[in-house]
């Protein structure tokens, strides 16, 4: 997607951000709709100034880290009942959260 | 049905196995036992997503995968990254699934592969690792459940997943796929398909001039031939009415038996993949592949071929009887208590096969053990009981699981050696059945009825050789007028 935004120098549109606020699951009043395309545009045509570097013969990376095969041994260690304490809403001794439609 | 040609409709599965033999989930130490446990008690921070945990793989789970790749005759990739694929849905915790990504510079597990069924080879577009989700439920039900209550013992779990090409050509095609392919998971070791929940299917499906719906949600592999049969109708009606079947994705709704549109607003595009920057890159070398490869236990095409050798049976029952790995322990811890192994072959496809099928059960659940039947073929073998008896003996086994000599005793089953009683028996239906005498003066074939009477008359526990003869004997006597 930035891509394609990248190549049509253009912004998002409201639609677009309608969707991706879809996708968060977080509703939008109609200002913030503005508000955020203008905000979310900049930072992707930002992303224009890193594509102009010349990469043709860099193989990309898919990690920053020289690091490869770190791996664990298949051992039980005890679950931590504090993870359940730190849970914000619960009913009994399930996890509460929102009803999704 | 049968005025759908099978080369018109074409099927693919993307089946989910969780690696039910690691004692961890895939990145974190919690135990995958979670089955009956209560609610949020297998869980940690690194499984409930909190902030500055690092997740590291299990290592148990890379070396499940090479053999399940290795089995698949599935191409491993050298060198293998993770990816999030990021949603908004409470079954994980993250809001992100740790998978991995055939695009934007992302390898799966493995490419390519086949199974063999029968003379076809259902081809494999790839492998890939990845984490099971929470389990989700509601208060009442799903529509007026104020909210959703989230178990994540679940979450994490270690999943293989496995998609084929559009290869399968029927519904019951589609289901000997799965089941060759949970035998060969079952021989591996890596995963028990008996465990509820433990291998789920999604599937694909076009009919000839119509798009691919995909049927999501078939929670087992025995409801897969149901849904896509059902599936086929609906798409076939469709199609006979001149009305297009558009590309969507439906949910098998298991209780009502159908399938319903599910509204889907997310996209590929939306799950917004990314490698995922907390695991650090995999390579599998050639040398390791090989190290597992050694490792690796017989498979079931292997099983097969041994069992025709080893046991002289036919290509056909040698793979039934692996086609399901319990089936063929059975097979062999019974030809370990009796020698004549077709004849446990028959008795096992003939008599067990289907009962299991009809009832819908795992075979471990039977009460039936391989003592049980090695001791009734025997009491065919010594004379105590005809081969008609042993079926009722069996069934009796089958639903008591009572020994086959107390099943004798009780029922009286013993079957009667004595002459003399025979022959009464054989006047007595003769007396009762004039009419039928009469038929069998001149027609050969109405003994069989008379046979039939005699049978019913003495419970099937006479010699139906020796009862034929004395009933042809006093039948020609009759003829000749004697009496
Ligand atoms: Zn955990």
């Amino acid at each position: 997607m930035v891509d394609e935004l990248v190549k049509r120098k253009k912004g998002l549109s409201k639609k677009e951000i309608e969707h991706i606020a879809w996708l968060a699951r977080i509703e939008l009043s109609k200002k913030e709709v503005n508000l955020f395309a203008h905000q979310l545009s900049d930072i992707l045509t930002y992303f224009a100034k890193i594509d102009e570097a010349d990469t043709e013969d860099v193989p990309p990376s898919y990690h920053v880290l020289d690091l490869i095969n770190v791996l664990r041994k298949d051992e039980i260690k005890p679950s931590l009942e504090v993870t359940f304490q730190t849970v914000p809403q619960t009913k009994g001794r399930f996890v509460k959260a929102p009803r999704m439609t | 049905m049968s005025r759908i040609k099978s080369a018109e409709i074409k099927i693919g599965l993307e089946v989910h196995c969780q690696l039910t033999n690691l004692m961890t989930k895939l990145f974190c130490s919690c135990s995958s036992d979670y089955r009956g446990k209560d609610p949020n008690t297998h869980i940690c921070p690194i499984c409930m997503g909190m902030p500055g945990t690092l997740p590291v793989l299990n290592e148990k789970a890379l070396e499940d995968a090479t053999m399940v790749a290795i089995a698949l005759n599935s191409n491993i990739s050298d060198r293998m990254l993770f990816f999030r694929k990021n949603y908004f849905y409470p079954d994980m915790p993250k809001n992100f699934q740790i998978s991995q990504y055939d695009k934007a510079g992302g390898v799966p597990f493995s490419l390519g592969g086949y199974i063999q069924i029968d003379k076809e080879k259902i081809r494999i577009r790839r492998t890939q690792i990845e984490e099971d989700p929470g389990k989700l439920s509601y208060e009442g039900t799903i529509e007026s459940s104020p909210s959703t209550l989230v178990d994540y013992n679940r979450a994490g779990i270690a999943l293989i997943e496995i998609v084929t090409e559009p290869d399968i050509r029927s519904p019951k095609e589609a289901r000997l796929f799965l089941e060759k392919l949970r035998s060969i998971l079952e021989h591996l070791g890596v995963s028990d398909g008996s465990l509820e929940g433990a291998m789920r299917c999604d599937a694909n499906i076009s009919l000839k001039g119509g798009r691919r719906v995909e049927i999501k949600n078939i929670s087992s592999f025995k409801e897969v031939e149901r849904a896509l049969n059902f599936e086929i109708t609906r798409q076939k009606s469709f199609i006979e009415r001149g009305i297009i079947v558009g590309q969507e994705t439906r949910h098998w709704d298991e209780v009502r038996r159908i399938t319903v549109s599910l509204r889907s607003k997310e996209e590929e595009q939306d799950y917004r993949y990314f490698p995922e920057p907390d695991l650090v890159p995999v390579t599998i070398s050639k040398d390791y592949i090989q190290k597992v490869k050694v490792k690796m236990p017989e498979l079931p095409d292997d099983r097969m071929r041994r069992f025709i050798e080893q046991y002289d049976l036919t290509l056909q029952n040698a793979e039934i009887l692996t086609r399901n790995k319990e089936m063929a322990d059975f097979f062999e811890e019974c030809v370990e208590l009796y020698k004549n192994s077709r004849e446990i072959s028959n008795w096992l496809i003939g008599e067990l096969l289907p009962y299991v099928r009809d009832k819908n059960v795992e075979i471990e659940e039977l009460k039936v053990t391989p003592k049980h039947l090695t001791d009734m073929l025997r009491f065919i073998d010594d004379g105590t009981i005809s081969r008609k008896m042993a079926q009722s003996v069996f069934r009796e086994i089958l639903s008591t699981g009572k020994m086959p000599d107390s099943i004798i005793k009780e029922k009286g089953l013993k079957k009667i050696l004595d002459k003399q009683y025979v022959v009464e028996m054989v006047e007595k239906v003769l007396k009762e059945n004039p009419r039928a005498v009469e038929d069998a003066l001149t027609d050969e074939k109405a003994i069989n009825y008379l046979m039939g009477q005699l049978m019913k008359l003495t419970k099937g526990r006479i010699d139906p050789k020796v009862a034929g003869e004395i009933m042809r004997r006093r039948l020609s006597d009759l003829t000749k007028g004697i009496s």
